[in-house]
């Protein structure tokens, strides 16, 4: 007993060094990867949030642009400070994923799959014709955060190392709410609905309230993400927010597997991976996401999460045959 | 009076390229439960396989034509068989693992035949025709017949042949239509292979209008998903109507306002109508 319970501690600790030690290891180029890398891990987790009831949400990498815009336009602006917009960026993303949701909320399944496309690509459309978001341009020149202590220095988060330790504490503390949401009583709510819908309406609890909270918390976080994107590159502009990043964004969490927390974050730990690996393939990249995608949902339709539980009984069917 | 007639040529022309690909579409989706989101690269196929036999090789036209309907319609059997029958009953599962095969087609096209400038396709007729001082290319006037022909050589194998009724059984209900001997297997089969041929066709008559490249497959993608969520899934006689409508509403939006509100206004109206009526989705019949 206590040996098991030691163990997620010690793991937790080992995986602390390792992501404190990594910036200090890793080349710039890797660095900036490893930023890239938190983002979306955020951007997946909060999207398999939704997944737990059903929803599958195209609307979600718009909602993230959402929040970069929001942020960039803030401080640009108003000259508000980045510790002020990333959390009101984060609203005013939930807030328009609220009216998204008036719509949205009619539809089930498919339908919403494609009504939350819809919805979003007008969103993403409506950055092009509205001046104030810079049509194709986007917005340029988004200040890197900073903390002034009085009467000491300023510090600034704009080089690289400083915007991934940033970077790693935001998400981290993202995760930890979202990781705890997961354990609670409410998730086990979100993935009944999933499986048994009228069950869960017949003992009286609202289905719309927990799709709402679902897609509302989701939706904050990926704003988070946007704006945490946006002051890192300092730039942004409609097309890195369109059809293709949304339909990448599902395959990472379809092929990691949604069952569990875990399976979004595997999922854009292997794409990155072989992102990198894949990088002498240039543009053939997407037609080996393509097959990676059909040949998981052929084969192993639960995702890479799936893989340890498929492989350890066949080893050791394997084993008492050998042994024989 | 020109420009009036000029919008009412224009679309036309829109519309009934909008029912070929969107009736292909319907067809998959009431028969099968395809919701195939590739089916916009299948039109871009077509459209290549006039690029290559009747622009670069010089066999005739018409030809080129029917051998995009029959290599399309030939892939799309294909793909039902060994990609969307594992997943059949599950229309999500089926719309995600078609984005996969998007990808696939994209990708080997962009590669195979180059990203670079689009590939432009002289019209078989050149010229245009001359209506009242409304001038209206040949080959627009070609996609008009084409369309109506097809469309109806469809309506009349539907209601008149055995193998078209067994497919409208199978439409409306599939246990039902197994019960009387009915293959689901052939029927998903038999749609996808017409359903494809027909967008392949549309594809293919479009590419002397319109350049001809890897991405020129998402508009129509679009505007098929939000015909036959109006029309009804499955039900042909509405997917034709709606596409009449939208053809009509695109072209006067785009000639009097401008494309990106022209695209913004189609995506609203879409979740309006998702909204009004969800089971649209859900509807079976023609």
């Amino acid at each position: 007993m206590g040996r098991n319970r030691l163990r997620p501690t010690i793991g937790l600790t080992v995986l602390a060094v390792i992501l404190i030690a990594l910036p200090f290891i890793l080349t710039r180029y890797y660095v900036d990867l490893t930023i890239v890398f938190f983002i979306y891990v955020l951007l997946a987790v909060s999207f398999r949030l939704i997944t737990t009831t059903g929803d599958f949400s195209l609307a979600q990498v718009p909602l993230m642009g959402m929040g970069a815009y929001a942020s960039a336009l803030m401080s640009k602006h108003l000259g508000w400070s980045f510790w002020l917009t990333l959390p009101l960026a984060g609203l005013v993303s939930a807030l328009v994923g609220l009216i998204m949701l008036y719509p949205l909320l009619r539809m089930k399944a498919f339908a919403f799959f494609i009504g939350s496309y819809a919805i979003g690509e007008a969103l993403r459309l409506s950055w092009i014709r509205i001046g104030i978001f810079g049509s194709h341009r986007g917005i340029s020149g988004i200040s890197h955060p900073s903390v002034s202590i009085p009467g000491l220095s300023t510090i600034s988060f704009a080089g690289a190392l400083p915007y991934y330790f940033l970077t790693l504490a935001i998400v981290v503390l993202c995760l930890v709410i979202l990781y705890l949401l997961d354990k609670s009583l409410i998730t086990d709510t979100f993935k009944a609905i999933h499986s048994e819908e009228s069950l869960v309406r017949s003992v009286g609890i609202n289905v719309t309230i927990y799709r709402i909270l679902a897609f509302e918390v989701a939706t904050f976080f990926s704003g988070i993400s946007g704006v945490l994107l946006a002051h890192y590159f300092g730039h942004i502009d409609p097309h890195q927010f369109n059809l293709t990043t949304g339909l990448y964004l599902l395959i990472w969490v379809v092929v990691g597997g949604y069952a569990t927390f875990a399976g979004p974050i595997i999922g854009v730990a292997f794409f990155s991976v072989l992102g990198e690996l894949m990088r002498p393939l240039g543009a053939w990249v997407p037609l080996v996401y393509g097959c990676i995608l059909i040949i998981t949902l052929l084969f192993l339709p639960e995702g890479l999460e799936s893989l340890p539980g498929r492989i350890v009984p066949l080893v050791k069917k394997m084993g008492i045959r050998g042994r024989t | 009076m020109e420009l009036v007639l000029q919008t009412l040529i224009n679309g036309i022309q829109l519309s009934t390229f909008y029912a070929m690909v969107a009736v292909g579409l319907s067809l998959v989706f009431g028969v099968a439960g395809i919701a195939n989101l590739a089916h916009g690269e299948l039109y871009m196929l077509g459209a290549y396989v006039v690029w290559l036999f009747y622009g670069l090789k010089g066999v005739n036209f018409i030809a080129a034509v029917l051998l995009a309907m029959l290599l399309i319609g030939g892939l799309g059997i294909i793909i039902e068989r060994f990609i969307f029958k594992p997943l059949r009953g599950n229309v999500l599962g089926v719309a995600i693992i078609s984005v996969g095969l998007l990808f696939i087609i994209q990708v080997l096209v962009g590669q195979i035949w180059g990203l670079g400038y689009p590939k432009r396709v002289d019209a078989p007729i050149m010229g245009a025709l001359n209506i009242h001082g409304v001038y209206i290319g040949w080959q627009r006037v070609i996609l008009i017949f084409a369309a109506i022909l097809l469309l109806g050589l469809l309506w009349i194998f539907l209601q008149r042949t055995k193998l078209g009724r067994a497919i409208r059984a199978s439409a409306e209900d599939s246990e039902a239509a197994s019960l009387q001997g009915i293959s689901m297997n052939r029927s998903a089969a038999l749609a996808m292979g017409i359903g494809c041929a027909l967008t392949g066709a549309a594809g293919a008559l479009m590419s002397p209008i319109n350049a001809v490249h890897p991405y020129m497959g998402h508009m129509p993608l679009l505007i098929a998903l939000i015909v036959i969520i109006v029309g009804g899934v499955g039900n042909l006689k509405g997917t034709v109507l709606t596409s009449v409508l939208f053809g009509f509403l695109y072209t006067i939006i785009t000639t009097f306002l401008d494309a990106v509100i022209a695209n913004i206004a189609s995506v609203l109206f879409m979740v309006l109508l998702l909204a009004i009526k969800p089971e649209g989705l859900a509807e079976h019949g023609t």
